[in-house]
């Protein structure tokens, strides 16, 4: 049925901006929400019965309106916010209305005063439109657990006022970098959970992306924001050569390189060609130009070690953590040998302990290094700290290999 | 004559569910007692706050505004002080907060006032 389709085609994009727009009309996000959600309803059942309308866009939002004028009404309150609705149901906001809109709608579910994984919970709701239950099972939480989270985030929202707006000019960067922070939250989340039955789970990587693409035509001159964009094409481009056939985990330095998403490349590229046209220099913008390197690289052994080495230098000089110290490590590693990497890892050693990664990448290095029972005792403290299953599975192999 | 500011704390653990009777008794308790200490000319001010998952704190630390949900989690931190403040919306809230003069080394809790229907 070519209608029901037509709903799913524009969902994407008018989801973010019907909320948007109905969150500054109604003062309220979840009454907005409930009337965006019956709008495209209505939709998918007249537009198969009539065809779509020339502008789905307009035909949902004054549907929408007419849904949220009768909520209000059923409520059966004083509600100044009834005449203005219902005074020109079918106007329509402007371009420029309608891009404040939706950084207003993400500013405010990515407002700092709610916790970050509320942040997150929200924005995937009301920007990306779905449903609490595809929230829950994305992060692997129960459906009751997520809808709880919403419920008391939109409480917070409601009864601390926390304000559907574009902030001021001067706390505008920190409140983009909060915006930036739960898109990249996603995307590691989809990339790498933690733990979980599953490494990747495909569909949060492509909301990491959408996301970070929407942000970068909302606000198409922020270095950070490009870069962010940037750094999740890049990172998911590798998604189909990071498990092999029978869906074992596939190292870097191992990928068929030939798998990678050549367009998410080509895209990702060019947000971080325009990022680097701006004057400032930020983290994601340091951490895509990793990423941008390795994807330039047609095998492993091109890889230019020397910039990866360079770009961590700045990264570390930014205050980044002991993981970003560790990742340098590696790489002076590839540069210059193990042995040049091995004392930089122990400098590590206290604050990693706990961290999986960090003793099997020393594990890795050992083994080059020759160094093979130090290695197999570095693997099993990898697999001691990991709860993983994927990467227990790839730790117990690469011991395995030692014997 | 001195001036008092009284702090009220209970555990939110012991409070009952709105519309029950045991709140509905309580209130008449509350109204009685706000009655009685307006008509002695004692109360220069006072109201009740929303709960402490409507908390949001506010923190300076080098020039950096630090903002985080949840109530001030206490430690060695005592309460020195309050205002009572009107604001168009909790930025404008922490807009305020960000230039009180403790909060470069303390932390400013922001609670909404409680609206109490009049009936």
């Amino acid at each position: 049925m070519p209608a029901v389709s037509t709903v799913d085609a524009v969902f994407r994009t008018e989801w973010p901006r019907l909320v948007a727009t109905l969150t500054r009309e109604l003062r309220d996000l979840d009454l907005a929400e409930e009337a965006a959600q019956e709008a495209f309803l209505e939709a998918s059942r007249v537009w198969r019965r009539d065809g779509p309308p020339d502008r789905p866009g307009a035909w949902l939002l004054t549907t929408a309106r007419r849904r949220a004028i009768d909520r209000i009404r059923r409520a059966q309150r004083f509600d100044d916010r009834l005449a203005a609705l219902a005074e020109d149901a079918e106007r329509q906001p402007e371009q420029r209305r309608l891009v404040d809109d939706q950084l207003a709608l993400l500013f405010g579910c990515c407002h700092p005063a709610l916790e970050q994984d509320a942040q997150v919970a929200l924005t995937l709701r009301a920007v990306g439109g779905l449903t609490t239950s595809q929230i829950a099972h994305a992060f692997l939480v129960p459906e009751p657990t997520m809808a709880k989270r919403l419920t008391r985030a939109k409480k917070k929202i409601r009864a601390a006022g926390i304000p559907f707006t574009v902030p001021d000019a001067d706390r505008i960067d920190d409140r983009l970098a909060s915006v930036c922070g739960v898109v990249y939250a996603i995307l590691t989340e989809g990339h790498a959970s933690a733990s979980g039955p599953t490494l990747l789970r495909g569909d949060l990587c492509d909301e990491a992306i959408w996301l970070a693409e929407t942000l970068a035509s909302l606000a198409p001159d922020e270095t950070e924001v490009r870069s962010l964009a940037a750094l999740c094409l890049l990172t998911d481009a590798r998604r189909t050569a990071r498990f092999d056939a029978s869906g074992e985990q596939v190292l870097l330095a191992d990928q068929d390189r030939s798998a990678w998403d050549a367009e998410k490349i080509r895209r990702g590229i060019g947000h971080l060609l325009a990022a680097n046209a701006g004057a400032t220099v930020g983290p994601y913008q340091l951490q895509a130009t990793i990423a941008a390197i390795h994807a330039s690289a047609d095998r492993w052994e091109d890889t230019d070690w020397a910039a990866i080495v360079g770009v961590y230098d700045v990264l570390v000089g930014t205050g980044a953590g002991p993981i970003v110290a560790l990742n340098r490590a590696v790489a002076i590693g590839e540069r210059d040998g193990p042995d040049r990497a091995l004392p930089l890892l122990d400098e590590l050693a206290e604050d990693l302990s706990t961290y999986h990664y960090f003793h099997s990448a020393r594990a890795e290095l050992l083994v080059r290094a020759g160094r093979v029972d130090e290695a197999s005792v570095a693997f099993d403290r990898a697999l001691e700290a990991c709860d993983n299953e994927d990467t227990r599975r790839w730790i117990r192999r690469r011991r395995q290999a030692l014997e | 004559m001195p001036k008092y500011a009284f702090l009220l704390y209970d555990d939110p653990a012991n409070a009952h569910p709105m519309d029950s009777p045991e709140m509905a008794a309580e209130m008449q308790q509350w109204f009685a007692f706000t009655e009685e200490i307006q008509a002695a000319g004692a109360m220069l001010g006072g109201e009740a706050l929303l709960g402490t998952e409507i908390a949001t704190c506010v923190r300076v630390r080098e020039g950096s505004t630090v903002t985080a949900d949840g109530p001030f989690a206490e430690t060695k931190e005592a309460l020195g002080g309050f205002y009572l403040v009107e604001a168009a919306d909790l930025d404008a809230a922490i807009a305020w907060a960000e230039k009180i003069p403790s909060v470069g080394s303390g932390t400013v809790e922001i609670r909404p006032i409680m609206e109490i229907p009049e009936d």
